[in-house]
């Protein structure tokens, strides 16, 4: 058929395809050249546009979609009949007519996936029509559907080859619609029913019982008891279990457990505030084969729940977050674990040297490490880190604040795999970047609110660090220009960056930001010097920009925006507030048809008619955060209007901040 | 409509009551003839434990009886048959008096016991008497066998009458006496056919010659009493006597339980407390005494008022079963694996549930029919709600039966209402409308579904329905025969534990529970 049509083409334009180089080439060669054009949209766009040729080449490649307007949706999906991934996240109205559509096109029998997650405004008769006539669906998720009630679970049994189904927040579908579902999809694989609050013993238990092929299964929030738990351990190939918030799940019910499951590699019980070490003994002696736990926010971490995970020979993480940690238990966590690969300790009290000293000398393997928030750890912690994982890839020390500034040489010294590092509100200074820098496989560098570093040692990381991908540098305030150039300079994959709060940032900065062709964030909220020169020349070379925080950067004004809407056509969220921009550059940004989300808070120049014109013109907005004195003077059928797009309002009613009492306050706080 | 009912099963009763009389003609002459004073074996053997047992309750069981002994002594000695037993009696009651005060006096048993020999020792001959004319009788009418039988049916209820109110009651609901002849015979009644295995209704001895007059009025009504009574052949009633005597005997190892068996009238009977003075019957002990305040100052005292027995009620009791009167049911003590009730709030519902018609009709379905009025108001709560539906069109009244019913079948599945339908559930959810509630609710259920499942569901419904109530564990269950009502065990029956908060309108669920059961009551 493809090939019929080119041919055509050829017969037709024989006269143009005679000089077309790329007639030679076949089409299978064509679609790997597609393969690569990954990344940017716009690419393949521009492809398309070269000839027919091409056009129907590409909409032939085409797999997935993200369409940004259900009212194109029969036009699309006639384009590109080979669709088989549909990602609906930046339609927020999805009506049932437009289900319909899907279902009724070309490439419905053939679509595999669909994603509802950000989309409202379907009821059970569009998911009906989905699954009867989308027989090869096997991924739908309808997560944050909160209107969603049993009829729409019931039609979403329709869907016999589902394997893989995510219904968070859910909240009105009960036992009686996951009932349906766990008889009519028998395949599933993966069922996410987080926060399905009106699902219960006997929905779940159901769901064991009838989708034997179940790997995957997420209870959090579930108002579930022991009576659900004997059928699914009884699964034969579940592998990741997540009770996270399960409290009706005790002790009491997990001792009674007799058969354990042999397949399960990855549990969460976290915040089960009901299930002690007695609890997790007796769940974890029947699971054997077990590779991760994360007990999050439970019962505090002693030597007998330590002693219970002496059975885990496999395990590879553990995620403590949030526990209270005892000496003993640290301990013997250090003593019985075999080969930890992840330790999770984030938020953790009583975190002491000694223990995790002890720890660490005993778990060489690690890899990745989070001590965020541990204060009372010290630069003897560190030390030991250092020197026995000198594997580590991931270390996150947010406010490890004992530790003093000569300890950080010490990572770049030793730990040379690193990928990702914290160093968030630490004492570390340009003599510890400069070693950092020598950690040349980093890629994501968080130096937030470090106020002893400059734009000396900053430098040195943007030398040696050319993998770098995201930078974060907020509230460090001495950062300035020179810093952040030498980073634009060294790192030209940088994809994210926050600035925000660095108030020597300048227009140089952005002009040298510019050459970060990745750049997809940006954030330089409060760097009062910026203007909009320096945000268009951001616009002109960052492309992909789709994140962008502007607020309190009182320079950037209309011409910014006017910019912004010519270039940045994938920016999705922007947050104007504070800034000096009016109606005009308001109404400008409705030409980016990708616009979802919109700050707009304490705009001087904005008026009234100014801020509806440009709500009503940008149609794909999702949230819009404005100040609450608008509520009352909007007109309310265009709030009405709005909403029935899909449009959310955030009202906030903060009063005016002015930015240098401000500036002044946070001097305070940090000097 | 209820009330009309009782007074008739009322006057039934009373009625059972005067039968003996006309067997008056036939007692007199024998009477000369008692001279063979000999024990039986039996007798005393069950006698003595239940006496043991419950001797320290006697004093405040007793001062219930000391209420009649002037009207019971003048009817003895109007009687003029036994002037002696009159004094007897009299005597007793003396005693019974100080014993009130005094709690427990060895020499007033002692006075008891002599006199119950005495009494025993005339039945006895009395027995021996129609041994010995057994084929003269044979002869006779069969009105006359049946008089006979009568006759000494009253005698041993008189005789075990006497015994149990030594003994003092073996019934909470029996603690507290009536003092008016009618009343006090009813009462009487009661403890005894707990007591008397098979045995027929009779009527004191005392009685006979106050009720001789009504004869002609009792001979025309024998029959429908007879009909609720065993019928026994006339000669094999004092050897099958014997032998449940005998049963009742072995049946009792210490320590073991003791097995009662109500007759079928008892059963049926609407009232169990009646008011001496003017005869209105009540349900509870504690209606009557609130009731007895209006008869004069003398029952509002805080004696008079205060529940019978409390402080005695924990103390050490022989343990006591009870038995259905229906032969070849499970729960009577003749089935070879007997399962005895536990307490007579069990034995009622037992029988009613299981040898009774069910006349109580749902009004709201018009399909479920009950035997206890408790059972239909427990249904009435959930007809029409709660539906829970299969697609093969089962219902079920529990969702976790549902449940159970999809994880056993291949390709069964939850079935939802359809939105409209749903909608129209939650208003009526709301608005509590009972006459409209059942039609509409059937009409979305149809929507559903064709009406041959419709139908199918329905016999569906009422075997799951029955399955529930046969249940013995939910009745067997240690309820307190006082604080029995129905919202314990409604709570029970509560389908979806702890998921009520999601149900909307589950939150008067306890309130109207409350209000009904106290209408049952009354």
């Amino acid at each position: 058929m493809k090939k019929q049509k080119t041919a055509d083409f050829g017969q037709e334009h024989s006269r143009e395809l005679h000089h077309n180089l790329f007639e030679t080439l076949s089409e299978e060669i064509i679609f790997t050249i597609l393969d690569f054009l990954g990344d940017n949209p716009l690419d393949k766009k521009s492809f398309s546009l070269v000839c027919k040729c091409f056009y129907s080449i590409e909409a032939s490649h085409r797999r997935a979609l993200r369409p940004l307007r259900t009212e194109h949706l029969p036009k699309i999906l006639s384009r590109y009949p080979n669709t088989v991934r549909l990602d609906l996240t930046l339609c927020p109205r999805v009506t049932d007519t437009s289900l319909a559509a899907i279902s009724s096109s070309s490439c419905g029998p053939s679509l595999r996936s669909i994603d509802l997650s950000r989309s409202r405004f379907f009821t059970a008769g569009g998911l009906s029509r989905l699954a009867s006539e989308c027989v090869n669906l096997t991924e739908i998720d309808l997560s944050n559907a909160t209107g969603l009630r049993d009829p729409g679970a019931a039609a979403l049994a329709g869907a016999r080859n589902l394997e893989r189904l995510w219904l968070g927040r859910c909240k009105l579908i009960t036992d009686m619609g996951i009932g349906c579902i766990a008889v009519g999809c028998r395949r599933l694989k993966l069922l996410s029913l987080k926060w399905c609050l009106g699902v219960g013993d006997l929905g779940v238990g159901l769901v064991a019982v009838k989708c034997c092929e179940l790997r995957t299964l997420d209870l959090s929030y579930l108002p579930i008891s022991n009576k659900c738990l004997p059928s699914i351990l009884k699964l034969p190939y579940l592998e990741d279990l997540v009770l996270e918030g399960c409290f009706g799940i005790d002790d009491d019910s997990l001792s009674t457990l007799k058969h354990g499951c042999k397949s399960l590699k990855a549990l969460d019980i976290s915040s089960c505030q009901n299930i002690s070490h007695l609890g997790l003994s007796s769940i974890v002696s029947s699971i054997e084969g077990l590779q991760q736990l994360t007990l999050a926010h439970g019962s505090p971490v002693t030597a007998p729940l330590a002693a219970s995970l002496k059975k885990l020979v496999m395990l590879h993480s553990i995620k403590l977050d949030g526990c209270s940690v005892t000496c003993s238990g640290l301990k013997a966590i250090g003593s019985y674990c075999v080969s930890l690969g992840e330790l999770s300790l984030s938020k953790c009290s009583g975190v002491t040297d000694e223990a995790f000293s002890f720890l660490v000398t005993r778990q060489k393997q690690l890899k990745k490490l989070d001590i965020t928030c541990c204060r009372q750890i010290t630069d003897i912690s560190l030390a030991h880190i250092t020197s026995s994982c000198t594997g580590l890839t991931s270390l996150k020390m947010e406010s490890c604040s004992q530790v003093l500034k000569e300890a950080f040489v010490l990572i770049g010294q030793r730990c040379h795999f690193l990928e990702e590092l914290d160093l968030t509100d630490n004492e570390v200074d340009d003599e510890g970047l400069k070693s950092i820098g020598r950690c040349s496989r980093l890629t994501v560098l968080k130096l937030g609110i470090c106020l002893n570093i400059t734009n000396e040692g900053l430098s040195h990381i943007g030398r040696s660090c050319s993998k770098l991908v995201e930078l974060d540098l907020y509230r460090s305030s001495g950062i300035a220009e020179s810093g952040i150039v030498a980073i634009a300079q060294g790192c030209p994959s940088l994809e994210m960056i926050n600035t925000s709060y660095c108030y020597g940032i300048t227009d140089n900065v952005l002009v040298s930001l510019s050459k970060c062709t990745k750049l997809h964030t940006l954030e330089c909220r409060a760097c009062p010097h910026i203007t909009s020169l320096g945000l268009a020349m951001i616009t002109i070379g960052c492309k992909q920009l789709t994140k962008l925080d502007l607020k309190k950067c009182n320079k950037i004004d209309d011409a910014g925006m006017i910019s912004l809407a010519h270039f940045s056509q994938n920016l999705r969220h922007i947050n104007l507030s504070y800034t000096s921009v009016t109606d005009l550059g308001l109404l400008s940004l409705a030409s980016i048809s990708c616009l979802q989300s919109m700050t707009i808070l304490h705009l001087k120049g904005l008026t009234l008619s100014g801020l509806a014109a440009a709500l009503l013109a940008c149609g794909g907005l999702a949230k819009v955060k404005l100040h609450a004195s608008f509520k009352s003077y909007l007109p309310q059928t265009l709030l009405e209007h709005l909403q029935a797009r899909g449009c959310v309002f955030h009202w906030r009613n903060k009063p005016f901040q002015v930015k240098k009492l401000k500036v002044k306050k946070i001097t305070q706080v940090y000097r | 409509m209820e009330d009309l009912k009782m007074d008739d099963e009322e006057a039934l009763c009373a009625e059972t009551w005067l039968r003996p009389s006309s067997g008056n003609s036939i007692r007199q002459p024998n009477q000369p003839s008692f001279t063979n004073f000999t024990l039986s074996n039996d007798q005393p053997e069950w006698e003595d434990p239940s006496l043991l047992d419950y001797g320290v309750r006697i004093g405040t069981s007793f001062s219930k009886y000391s209420f009649a002994p002037d009207q019971d002594g003048q009817s003895l000695q109007s009687n003029n048959s036994n002037s002696k037993r009159g004094e007897v009696n009299q005597q007793i009651n003396e005693v019974l008096k100080i014993g009130k005060a005094q709690d427990w006096d060895p020499r007033a048993m002692l006075n008891n016991l002599s006199f119950l020999e005495q009494k025993i020792h005339q039945l006895q001959d009395l027995v021996h008497l129609i041994v010995s004319r057994k084929d003269q009788i044979l002869q006779q009418s069969d009105e006359l066998a049946m008089q006979q039988q009568q006759l000494i049916t009253a005698d041993l209820t008189s005789i075990i009458v006497q015994l149990i109110s030594t003994a003092g009651s073996l019934l909470p609901s029996v603690k507290h006496n009536l003092t008016g002849p009618t009343a006090m015979a009813i009462g009487k009644h009661r403890h005894i056919s707990e007591i008397l295995c098979n045995s027929g209704l009779g009527l004191d001895a005392t009685n006979i010659s106050e009720s001789h007059g009504m004869g002609p009025n009792v001979a025309n009504q024998v029959e429908p009493t007879g009909d609720t009574a065993p019928s026994h052949h006339p000669l094999d009633e004092p050897e099958l006597k014997e032998e449940d005597d005998a049963d009742e005997g072995e049946n009792l190892p210490p320590g073991s339980y003791e097995i009662l068996q109500l007759e079928k009238e008892e059963i049926l009977a609407p009232h169990t407390h009646f008011c001496t003075i003017c005869g209105k019957g009540f349900k509870r002990d504690a209606n009557l005494r609130m009731h007895m305040r209006g008869h004069g100052d003398e029952y509002k005292t805080p004696e008079a008022l205060a529940k019978p027995n409390k402080g005695n009620s924990s103390e050490a009791m022989l343990l006591k079963r009870y038995s259905c009167p229906f032969a070849g049911c499970k729960r009577n003590k003749d089935h070879k694996k007997f399962q005895p009730l536990k307490t007579i709030l069990c034995v009622k519902n037992h029988y009613k549930r299981t040898h009774c018609d069910k006349s109580y009709i749902c009004s709201r379905c018009n399909t479920k029919k009950f035997s206890v009025i408790a059972d239909l108001k427990t249904h009435e709560k959930h007809c029409g709600k709660d539906k829970w539906l299969c697609s093969c069109g089962t219902t079920f009244s529990r969702k976790d039966k549902l449940f159970g019913h999809i994880a056993l079948f291949q390709g069964h599945t939850p079935a939802i209402p359809l939105e409209e339908s749903r909608g129209v559930e939650g208003l009526l959810e709301q608005g509590e409308t009972t006459g409209g509630e059942k039609n509409r609710i059937d009409q979305s259920i149809n929507f559903s579904f064709n009406t041959e499942s419709h139908n199918g569901s329905r016999v569906q419904n009422i075997m799951d329905m029955k399955g529930s109530i046969d249940d013995p564990s939910s009745y067997l269950s240690p309820i307190n025969y006082d604080s029995f009502n129905e919202f314990s065990r409604a709570a029970f029956d509560d389908p979806d534990g702890g998921f009520s908060f999601l149900i909307p309108g589950s939150c008067n669920y306890g309130q109207k529970n409350g209000g009904q059961s106290c209408y049952s009551d009354l």
